[in-house]
């Protein structure tokens, strides 16, 4: 198998916050009744976490399960293990009705971390960021300017922020806009 | 610039992260319907001073459909509630009652 | 002469000097100075020209509110027009000219349209640039264009200089206007524990109140507000924003608001303006009061001036616009003006109000040797580029015994408005307060919010007191209504108490004198940018315009940059008098966002350059840019049309992809086609109502390519359909479609099937999908190894997993192109690794990449339809002869319905055919085909159009496909399409198939 390559390849900026492309980071859709007791043994086993409840996100690391919707989670494992992982979940949730699918390669990963990082999203999202409206193990889906995007912070000071890999180069240099040097918002 | 609480996530959106659907509750006529089912159905649309019913999509989000219940003219929201209905539930019907006494709106009232 | 005073000025630093230039002269200034101020300071009285007579005109204001101080700031990137002089911060370096004239301020030949002045009243475009016709499009428009627009555009070669950015801030009370209203609303509001952000738009806090003067619970109003500032600082609760205006109030507590971050200090890192996007629980207005004009001959002669604005002059920036001034006045407020100005040794000469009898602050002026001339008028203001004398008169009257005072400057008070914009903008309602005679707002019908009750409360003098003691203990009072409605407990605080002196009623005055002959309305300015007159609007009046938004728009009244700040007021009421109408019954205009003009920037926010528009990128797409990319957008993607080799032309480079692709082999970056996985036990019944034809009865490892329409009928999506495997299908899309057709198929599934088990997801970006096409398909593959794609293994319209040299892959047998044709798809991280060793494979088999153009050309030579070609949301199936994709075993699909209406029915209906020009060139896109007769417009009648039009190489001619009424029964006839390069295209009607008509070539 040839050397799979991240939509950016681990571009970083450092500006009042500093953002950086993940990497490779293993991901699979996963679509079904998330209040199944079958679902639910399939993510634990996958990801060692429970189901999350309403706009939660349950992440260590690369691995862990977000709350996408109501019948929809984002699971995410090590790139490497993603095929089998997949291949667990599918044949746990063979005689139910659900769907999963590997989005490993169709998404980009970034981290925005720094003091700042906050008022850096809060330039590009419709949502309300400050610490006690948003917190760390919540993840909110909306938009990064023009193109959809989701986000959750893995600490006080750190987002990890999800998009579309075809949108990665416009999401990379948006964050580094809305990370520039002398832009402090000073909200927070 | 309306926000709109989000009957799946609990969350208020903004009008931007949304995409509107028109009027709710339609009907669908299909094949074998009258020409004049169809086109009700089609083409015909309560266009409200007042309690309306629409459809709106978290189309920036998690792509989940839902309907709110508002005022065209007081920009007032009553509720919103998962678009996976036929009718309004009571408790939508009971807000618009407490404020607006006598309402109509296509069928429901 | 207008001068800097030895003494005073509270804003400015007289020990740090600023150098700027005015139209080329180098100035010198203070740090604190606005441009106007320091203008001032340099006695430059006339600072621009207005907009229709070219008359000089001088600073009027001292704030947001002014017409007149409009300038260029900046050169050369930086350049903006129309910058206001009085709330531009002067620094050093700034350079400004003024506009709206030639060739220079001084001479300007465009001031003969004063001298005209009596031919160009209100209306006279509207009358005179209609007849004869056909002058208006080389003599009218011409002319108006020349004269239109105040300042000059910045240089089409330079491009903006700075950044800019949005910011989305969530708020319990947002407090808009830092004076001592919004200080102490944004004070008692944050004392209930609410989160308040209080934005100003100047650099100061306090307003006016330093300048006016008064005294709060017992110390001078200056130290109280540096009091509260300071207390406000250190609530962890309160944000506060100077250089940010309150630029518009809207739906849901939605509020703009436009802060300045380097305006004052260009070049300065980090972006120039944010617009702060908010949503406030609640907002408080405390946007302050404007002075009114009086309305007298000559009063936009430079150095006449509104009365607050002179005293601000002298308070803040230490500078008299004159050193002989007379004061004209309705009310008490504007003795202050006189009183401030004699005590720093300005003369001044009189003050003339017009009330027979003056209030105790006449008495005050009077104590320090202020000569007041009650019932008293100015008939005319005499001087062209700065006042020379004033003509004195009485109020009743029509303006005759005059007695004549030389002076240099006139400062003049017609009463005040409060700011109620923002109160308006989102459905705020007035009400008239006789006794000070302005629009106030009507606390009994606020804007509405998302719960019914209203969000904005109004504070301080923009909510009608204009006195402290009451601006004060309102302001407290909006505070905590704020914070209550948000939510919060207010604490039960003391407003805190203020003291002025108190001042007798102000009497309106609409013009003076009151009865003022023709001859002096002719000259009395309401709006000094659009140089609209009292005269005007008793034209408007006196022809039929009884609506105060006609007469705006007749006259151009308040039309001009400032929105009417200064002349909305005096011109209804002039309006109403003509009308013998009540003020309140003839009403304002409508107050829009902004509330001042915000940049362009500020709006575009973060969206410029590279991040103007989101580009979707393929995996492979840096490589295509380095091997000679020619770029189509597709939507928000960038698609290879052709790639370009050294010495070829765009068009060369097509050709040899269309014939490479025919004869060897060609590489497509197909990955922009959506893929859409469709699961579930209902899935089959799902897709038969999505899709036209059948997809339930195709069999795993099966392809079937098939159409989707609208409920309405029209086609929306074709595309090849995979069966996975029994309760799993893999649908592709156009390249614009997949965000679009998800979308699509999730609206059914959520709002009216919502009972069935079928998921969807969208796996488009998953992968790297290339088409391998041309008779070196398979050798190519082979080459590579892996799986079995022989003819046996893999046929036509099928699809199997497996591997491709090293890549996992799934590899299906379809084929747009006619050609024997793979589509690969890999894991879109292997995507450019996959690309590379199919180009080093290839190179034995004569390998090229190909692009869209080349695509198009051979799915038209081989006449397939193209979404968005042979289709624009008007088209049915049927249209196009493709009767055989819609199912006649459903009972019902998207559209089937539809298609029972007569019109769809309609034999009439353009349909499909094949166009072969008589002279083998290319029909021009877009052409319509002309019939016999003319319509009712005189047009000849149209029988078709082309959808699609090429030139094939393959064939050496042009070819095209279009819609023809009756296409398919005449074929052989010859139609005629009409270029717009005045030649007219003959084409025979032919079969849309050119090209290997029995698909031999994709079969082997």
């Amino acid at each position: 198998m040839s050397e799979p390559i991240s939509a950016l390849n681990h571009a970083s900026y450092d500006g009042i916050a500093k953002v950086e492309e993940c990497g490779l980071q293993g991901m699979i859709t996963l679509r079904g009744d998330l209040s199944d007791k079958v679902l639910a043994k399939a993510v634990k086993d996958a990801t060692g976490q429970k189901v999350p409840g309403q706009r939660e996100a349950l992440v260590k690391g690369d691995t862990g399960v977000c709350w996408m919707s109501p019948d929809e989670l984002l699971v995410l494992v090590q790139y490497a293990e993603v095929n089998a992982k997949l291949a667990d979940i599918a044949g746990a949730l063979s005689g139910t009705h659900a769907l999963a699918a590997n989005v490993s390669d169709a998404r980009a990963v970034f981290r925005v971390s720094g003091p700042n990082a906050r008022e850096v999203l809060g330039k590009l999202a419709p949502v309300d960021l400050s610490p006690d409206a948003f917190q760390p193990g919540q993840i909110r889906r909306s938009r990064l300017a023009q193109v959809a995007g989701a986000f959750w912070m893995d600490d006080a000071e750190t987002f990890r922020v999800v998009c579309f890999r075809s949108a990665a180069d416009y999401v990379f240099k948006l964050l580094k806009v809305a990370a520039q040097p002398g832009s402090e918002v000073g909200f927070y | 610039m309306l926000t709109l609480k989000c009957p799946f996530t609990g969350a208020m959106l903004d009008e931007t992260e949304l995409h509107c659907g028109g009027e709710a509750h339609r009907k669908r006529f299909g094949p074998g319907s009258s020409d004049e089912d169809f086109e009700t159905y089609m083409f015909v649309r309560e266009n409200r001073k007042g309690v309306h019913f629409e459809l709106w999509l978290h189309a920036y989000g998690i792509g989940k459909w839902f309907i709110a219940a508002r005022d065209t003219e007081t920009l007032e929201v009553y509720g919103t509630y998962p678009a996976q209905t036929t009718e309004p539930p009571q408790d939508i019907k009971d807000a618009i009652t407490a404020k607006r006494p006598g309402w109509s709106w296509r069928e429901f009232e | 002469m207008s001068t800097r005073l030895a003494k005073q000025g509270r804003l400015i630093d007289r020990s740090k000097k600023v150098t700027f230039t005015f139209n080329g002269n180098s100035m010198q200034g203070y740090e604190g100075d606005t441009l106007a101020s320091a203008l001032l300071a340099n006695d430059q009285m006339m600072v621009g020209r207005s907009f229709k007579y070219h008359r000089p005109r001088g600073v009027v204001a001292s704030g947001a509110e002014e017409p007149n101080a409009l300038v260029g700031l900046g050169q050369g990137n930086r350049f903006e027009p129309n910058q206001r002089a009085t709330t531009t911060e002067l620094f050093n370096g700034l350079t400004a000219v003024s506009q709206n004239h030639w060739p220079n301020l001084e001479y300007d030949i465009g001031a003969v349209n004063t001298a005209l002045a009596r031919f160009l009243p209100a209306g006279f475009y509207y009358k005179t640039f209609i007849h004869p016709k056909p002058f208006w499009k080389h003599v009218y428009e011409p002319f108006i264009r020349q004269s239109a627009g105040l300042g000059k555009a910045p240089d089409k070669d330079s491009r903006d200089a700075d950044t800019y950015e949005h910011f989305y801030a969530f708020t319990d009370v947002l407090v808009i206007g830092g004076g001592v209203a919004g200080l102490q609303a944004a004070k008692t509001a944050a004392g209930s524990g609410a989160k308040v952000l209080l934005i100003e738009q100047t650099a100061h806090w306090g307003g006016r109140a330093p300048v006016d003067g008064g005294d709060v619970d017992g110390m001078p109003v200056d130290k109280f507000v540096e009091q509260l500032v300071s207390e406000l600082e250190t609530m962890g609760n309160v944000t506060m924003r100077n250089r940010c205006m309150g630029a518009g109030v809207y739906d849901h507590g939605y509020v703009l608001g436009y802060e300045r971050l380097s305006d004052h200090a260009p070049g300065t890192q980090g972006p120039r303006h944010r617009l702060w996007r908010i949503r406030a629980k609640q907002v408080v207005t405390a946007t302050g009061a404007i002075e009114r004009p009086l309305s007298f001959a000559g009063n936009d002669v430079p150095g006449v001036m509104l009365a607050s604005a002179m005293r601000d002059y002298v308070v803040n920036w230490g500078v008299t616009p004159g050193e002989r001034v007379i004061v004209a006045t309705n009310n008490d407020d504007a003795y202050r003006t006189g009183i401030i100005l004699k005590q720093a040794g300005v003369d001044v000469l009189r003050v003339v109000d017009a009330r027979p009898t003056a209030g105790p602050l006449a008495e005050e002026a009077r104590a320090l040797g202020i000569r007041v001339d009650p019932g008293k008028a100015i008939a005319k203001v005499k001087g062209g580029k700065r006042v020379k004398k004033v003509a004195i008169c009485n109020q009743e009257g029509i303006g005759g015994a005059r007695e004549e005072v030389e002076c240099d400057a006139v400062a003049m008070s017609g009463g005040w408005s409060p700011v109620v914009h923002l109160w308006s903008h989102c459905g705020g309602k007035l009400i008239w307060d006789e006794a000070q005679a302005h629009f106030r707002p009507d606390p009994s019908r606020p804007p509405l919010g998302a719960n019914g009750e209203g969000f904005v409360l109004a504070a301080g003098s923009s909510n009608g007191p204009l006195a402290l003691p009451e601006v004060l203990t309102n302001a407290d009072a909006a505070g905590k209504a704020a914070a209550k409605a948000a939510g919060f407990k207010p604490k039960s605080t003391k407003a805190p108490k203020g003291e002025s002196m108190s001042e007798a009623a102000m009497e309106p005055v609409w013009l003076m004198p009151a009865n003022a002959e023709i001859g002096l309305r002719m000259k009395s300015w309401l709006d000094f940018q659009n140089d609209v007159k009292v005269s005007d609007v008793q034209l408007a009046a006196r022809e039929g315009y009884e609506s105060v938004e006609h007469t705006k728009r007749y006259t151009t009244l308040g039309m001009a940059t400032d929105q009417g700040k200064l002349s909305n007021i005096n011109g209804l009421a002039i309006l109403a008098d003509a009308l013998d109408a009540e003020i309140p019954k003839v009403g304002t205009t409508t107050f829009r966002p902004p509330y001042t003009p915000i940049s362009m920037g500020a709006i575009g926010g973060e969206a410029r350059g590279e991040v103007f528009q989101p580009i979707r990128r393929t995996p492979m797409h840096d490589w295509h840019d380095k091997n000679g990319a020619d770029w189509e957008p597709v939507g928000h993607w960038r698609r290879t049309y052709a790639y370009v080799r050294p010495g070829e032309s765009v068009h060369d480079a097509v050709n040899r992809e269309v014939k490479n692709t025919r004869e060897n082999l060609g590489l497509l970056d197909a990955s922009t086609l959506g893929k859409l996985i469709v699961k579930g036990p209902d899935a089959g019944k799902f897709l038969d109502m999505m899709y036209t034809n059948m997809m339930s009865t195709l069999k795993v490892g099966k392809c079937r390519y098939g159409l989707m329409c609208s409920e309405n009928g029209f086609l929306i999506d074709d595309g090849v359909v995979a069966r996975i495997d029994e309760d799993t299908w893999l649908c592709h899309t156009t390249t614009g479609g997949a965000e679009r057709i998800h979308a699509h198929m999730e609206e059914w599934l959520q709002t009216e099937w919502w009972d069935w088990k079928v998921y969807v997801a969208n796996v488009t970006e998953q992968y790297a999908q290339v088409a391998v096409v041309g008779p070196n398909a398979r050798k190519v593959l082979e080459k590579l190894g892996g799986m079995d794609v022989s003819k046996d293994a893999l046929p036509f319209m099928e699809w199997r997993d497996g591997k491709i040299g090293d890549f996992d892959c799934r590899a299906y047998r379809i084929s747009f192109s006619g050609e024997l044709s793979f589509e690969i798809a890999v894991p879109a991280s292997q995507g450019q690794a996959f690309w590379n060793d199919l180009m080093e494979a290839g190179k034995e088999f004569g390998v090229m990449p190909y692009g869209t153009e080349c695509l198009h050309i051979l799915r038209a030579e081989k006449g397939f339809i193209m979404i968005g070609d042979e289709t624009d949301g008007t088209v049915i199936p049927q249209d196009l002869g493709l009767h055989w994709a819609l199912s006649k075993k459903k009972e019902d699909y998207l559209g089937k319905r539809a298609h029972s209406r007569t019109h769809m029915a309609d034999p009439d209906r353009w349909k499909l055919v094949g166009l072969e020009t008589v002279d083998g060139s290319v029909i021009p896109d877009g052409a319509y085909a002309v019939g016999s007769g003319v319509n009712a417009n005189g047009q000849r009648n149209m029988i078709g159009r082309v959808t699609s039009t090429y030139y094939s190489a393959n064939l050496d001619r042009g070819i095209a496909m279009g819609l023809i009424k009756h296409g398919p029964d005449r074929m052989g006839e010859i139609v005629e399409f009409p270029g717009t390069d005045g030649k007219t295209y003959k084409a025979k009607i032919v079969d849309p198939i050119f090209y290997d008509k029995d698909g031999e070539k994709q079969n082997v």
